[in-house]
């Protein structure tokens, strides 16, 4: 089984003790953060394995790029500290478990996108943005052969990631892409930081949604049209796993002449949007995701924002119907940048619901 | 021309009668297995006086009669097993009256549900009825007819428990009314006169519903779904007790299917919320989630999955897709909610017996008084060998729900024989007196619940 490549030196040396210390749902000082993450590192019990809303944000907080986060849910799983109650662990095991035959493998031998285990939004891979791209994972049905698995940190199952993840792997290798657009920024975060750190192998080139859709603009350049409204992003908890293509939704905001406000919950303070933490084993769960789902909905109000950009379907369903709510638009950074080049406008948006 | 056809078309006009094979053959089968059996005629009225005409006419030639809604019952209730005339009453569509203050709609027997839906949603936004979660095209008094349960079921019972009265034309072609309205009153109660319910439930053997007085109930601005997750069968009845004894809940369903795999082995217990404000809802989920169900989340047992405000109907027609094919038929059996662990493991034994992935629902009735408790069972309509094996596991469940100690939901003919076998001898006795009484000649809708 492949290993996680984790320096204990690291945590030793480190004076920050970032992972823990910035992290928004533990409250620890330095002292005890350091304490505490040599514990684990050592692989004894500590109680920030039962606290971890597995946000995965520690693991953009080190500075040594030390895999924290993975450390925590390999440790967490080895005392078997599942954060999600006993059936709901077992749902999430069942639910990528693919069940209406094999695939259907066609050579691509050129640019794929990969919508993982959201086929459902295929009718979203639409206009110049995605010309000359080949969708793979466009069938409901057989999508989950291409889900990256990474889900199952928020349950504490590591080992399933390394058992299934080559499958999928080795499913997307066969279309023979030239490099693979990740839908989601967990997919990405799969194929680079996770198979990175656990030494699987990736034989294709995978490429970030939101790098990919900043090339397309500066290519379509001349069809943008400002867009002048002040917008908010949703920051997705796998977006931690790759901080350095989070650079690019500012960027594409420039290009689109989409404004963003200055929010108190974004970037590296942004808030989980609570889907994972409302059903954890611990007490007032579900409150505690009410909460921060108020916090960061108040705060992007407070803002000023018109449109909360999203990466995540799954953030987008759980906090989108609240901000309609407040007649803040929600909406697919595809979406607004297909938006900006004029192939489709707010009202679609709206109208779609 | 065949003197039937002929008489039949100076009643409703030729547009709206048939015998012609391909419209034939359209009415001899439903949905479900049942096997096909074709009418000799198809007849459409749109006036109470028309159906008068033609019961009339079927009485005096003596050939059945058989009443047909929307046809959805998938239990072949509606196939005409000894030939006659099936008489489509689509047309009879007409809301014709909803009373805002007494909650009531007072509709013709043709009217859908997605009618009616899309109506009060235009009209009466604050008012709502049970809606059974069936296709659009289902209608309201089918529903009814069958002992139907819908969304608020819950707090209110079965659809038949919400009849505040009813027009009905028997077969002597008498029209009768039942309730406030006979007399002469507005349709809002149907009691405190005499009991003469002698039509729900009967499957149109005793005679055709032609109006109907339902109850309607407050809709909320907010309605929504929130499910909870547990994989011990036998936890279900103790938590069905705990959340109906909150008499929060609209609707309460207990799904486990084998497809997809993430319901495999799991119990997805879904409950709809509604309320006027934010306030409300927070109010009412916390005394759900966490008040009542928060224990089990503690000991693992359980797992709040969360909240969405829509409501997602029973889907049990997804089952119809797992197998290629699209067909799909289930056995409801009307059961005390404490058997729910056994219903569940017997109906994977079933299911597993005759290779069909299995499929569970169950929606609770009335305060937990008891559930309806679905076996589906998927089928390939171009398969015969699939179809068979569907029609056993189907023939077994309707022994199941006997030996559970449950009633047989909507049965089809095999059904309706276990039960009358079953029966009481002097309360068949009765049920023989009053069908032979209303309809001497037995032309309505014969094959169904034959007592003689």
């Amino acid at each position: 089984m492949h290993g996680l490549k984790f320096n204990q030196d690291l945590c030793c040396r480190c004076n920050t003790q970032a992972c823990l210390t910035e992290c928004k749902f533990i409250d620890i000082d330095n002292v005890t953060a350091q304490k505490e993450i040599l514990k684990i590192a050592r692989g004894e019990n500590s109680f920030v394995l039962h606290e971890c809303v597995t946000c995965y944000a520690c693991e953009e907080y080190c500075p040594y790029n030390n895999h924290p986060f993975y450390l925590i849910v390999e440790r967490q799983e080895a005392f078997g500290i599942t954060p999600q109650p006993a059936p709901l662990v077992k749902r999430a095991i069942n639910l990528s478990i693919p069940f209406r035959g094999e695939p259907e493998i066609k050579e691509i031998n050129g640019p794929v996108i990969n919508l993982g285990a959201f086929s459902q939004l295929k009718n979203k891979i639409k206009g110049r943005l995605f010309d000359g791209l080949s969708i793979i994972s466009s069938d409901e049905r057989k999508m989950f052969h291409y889900f990256c698995q990474l889900m199952y940190l928020h349950y504490g199952k590591i080992s399933l990631i390394k058992e299934r993840l080559p499958n999928v792997i080795s499913t997307i290798a066969k279309h023979k892409p030239t490099e693979v657009i990740c839908f989601h920024d967990e997919c990405f975060g799969a194929y680079t930081s996770f198979c990175n750190a656990f030494g699987i192998s990736v034989p294709f080139r995978p490429v970030h949604l939101f790098e990919y859709l900043f090339n397309r603009l500066l290519k379509l350049r001349d069809l943008i049209k400002p867009l002048n409204i002040k917008v908010a992003y949703q920051r997705p908890c796998s977006s931690r796993l790759c901080p350095d293509k989070h650079l690019y939704v500012n960027r594409i905001f420039e290009l689109i002449g989409a404004m963003p406000v200055k929010r108190q919950f974004s970037d590296k303070n942004a808030l989980c949007c609570g889907l994972t933490i409302q059903g954890q084993k611990k007490e007032g769960s579900r409150k505690k995701a009410l909460e921060i789902q108020r916090k960061n909905i108040e705060d992007i109000e407070i803002s000023g924002a018109e449109v909360c950009v999203f990466n995540c379907p799954a953030c987008f369903d759980t906090l989108g119907i609240k901000l309609k709510e407040r007649n803040i638009t929600p909406i697919l950074m595809s979406d607004l940048c297909r938006i900006s080049i004029g192939e489709i406008s707010f009202n679609d948006i709206k109208m779609s619901g | 021309m065949d003197s039937i056809y002929k008489a039949l078309c100076d009643i409703v006009g030729h547009e709206y009668c048939s015998n012609l094979p391909e419209e034939i053959y359209i009415y001899s089968f439903d949905l479900g297995t049942a096997e096909p059996k074709k009418p000799d005629y198809v007849v459409s009225p749109r006036k109470v006086e028309e159906i008068q005409k033609i019961v009339l006419l079927a009485r005096d030639k003596n050939i059945p009669i058989v009443p047909l809604g929307g046809g959805l019952s998938l239990a072949g209730l509606a196939v005409p097993q000894k030939g006659g005339i099936v008489m489509d009453l689509k047309r009879m569509d007409s809301i014709l009256e909803v009373n805002e203050r007494a909650r009531y709609a007072l509709i013709e027997c043709g009217v859908s549900q997605g009618q009616l839906i899309s109506y009060l949603k235009k009209h009466h936004p604050s008012l709502t009825h049970s809606e059974p979660g069936a296709p659009p095209a289902a209608t309201i008094a089918g529903n009814i007819m069958i002992h139907g349960q819908g969304d608020l079921a819950h707090p209110y019972g079965f659809s038949s428990d919400m009849v505040l009265g009813l027009e009905v034309v028997l077969p002597s072609g008498d029209v009768i009314r039942i309730g406030s309205c006979a007399l002469g009153a507005g349709w809002f109660t149907i009691h405190p006169l005499p009991d003469i319910g002698l039509f729900l439930g009967w499957s149109g053997t005793t005679g055709i519903i032609t109006k109907l007085s339902i109850k309607l109930f407050p809709a909320k601005k907010i309605r929504g779904t929130g499910t909870f997750v547990v994989e011990d069968e036998e936890l279900i009845p103790e938590i069905i007790y705990k959340i109906t004894h909150t008499q929060i809940p609209e609707d309460i369903i207990v799904y486990s299917r084998a497809i997809p795999p993430f319901a495999k082995g799991l119990h997805h217990i879904t409950v709809n919320v509604a309320a006027d404000s934010e306030k409300e809802l927070e109010f009412k989920q916390e005394l759900i989630w966490d008040d009542t169900l928060g224990e089990y989340i503690k000991n693992d047992l359980g797992g709040y999955l969360g909240f969405t405000k829509d409501i997602e109907r029973p889907q049990i027609s997804k089952t119809s897709d797992y197998k290629k094919g699209g067909g799909f038929e289930y056995v409801g059996g009307i059961m005390p909610i404490h058997t729910y662990p056994q219903c569940y493991r017997r109906g994977r034994e079933i299911s597993e017996k005759h290779d069909i992935p299995y499929t569970v629902t169950a929606r609770i009735i009335g305060l937990a008084h008891s559930m309806m408790f679905a076996w589906t069972y998927a089928f390939n309509r171009a398969d015969q060998e699939t179809i068979k094996k569907a029609r056993e596991a189907l023939h077994e469940t309707d022994d199941l729900v006997i030996e559970l100690g449950g009633v047989i939901w909507k049965p089809g003919i095999y059904g309706q024989r276990l039960i009358m076998d079953r029966l009481h001898r002097e309360t068949k006795e009765l049920m023989k007196k009053i069908k032979t009484l209303i309809d001497p000649l037995g032309i309505m809708n014969p094959g169904n619940w034959e007592l003689l």
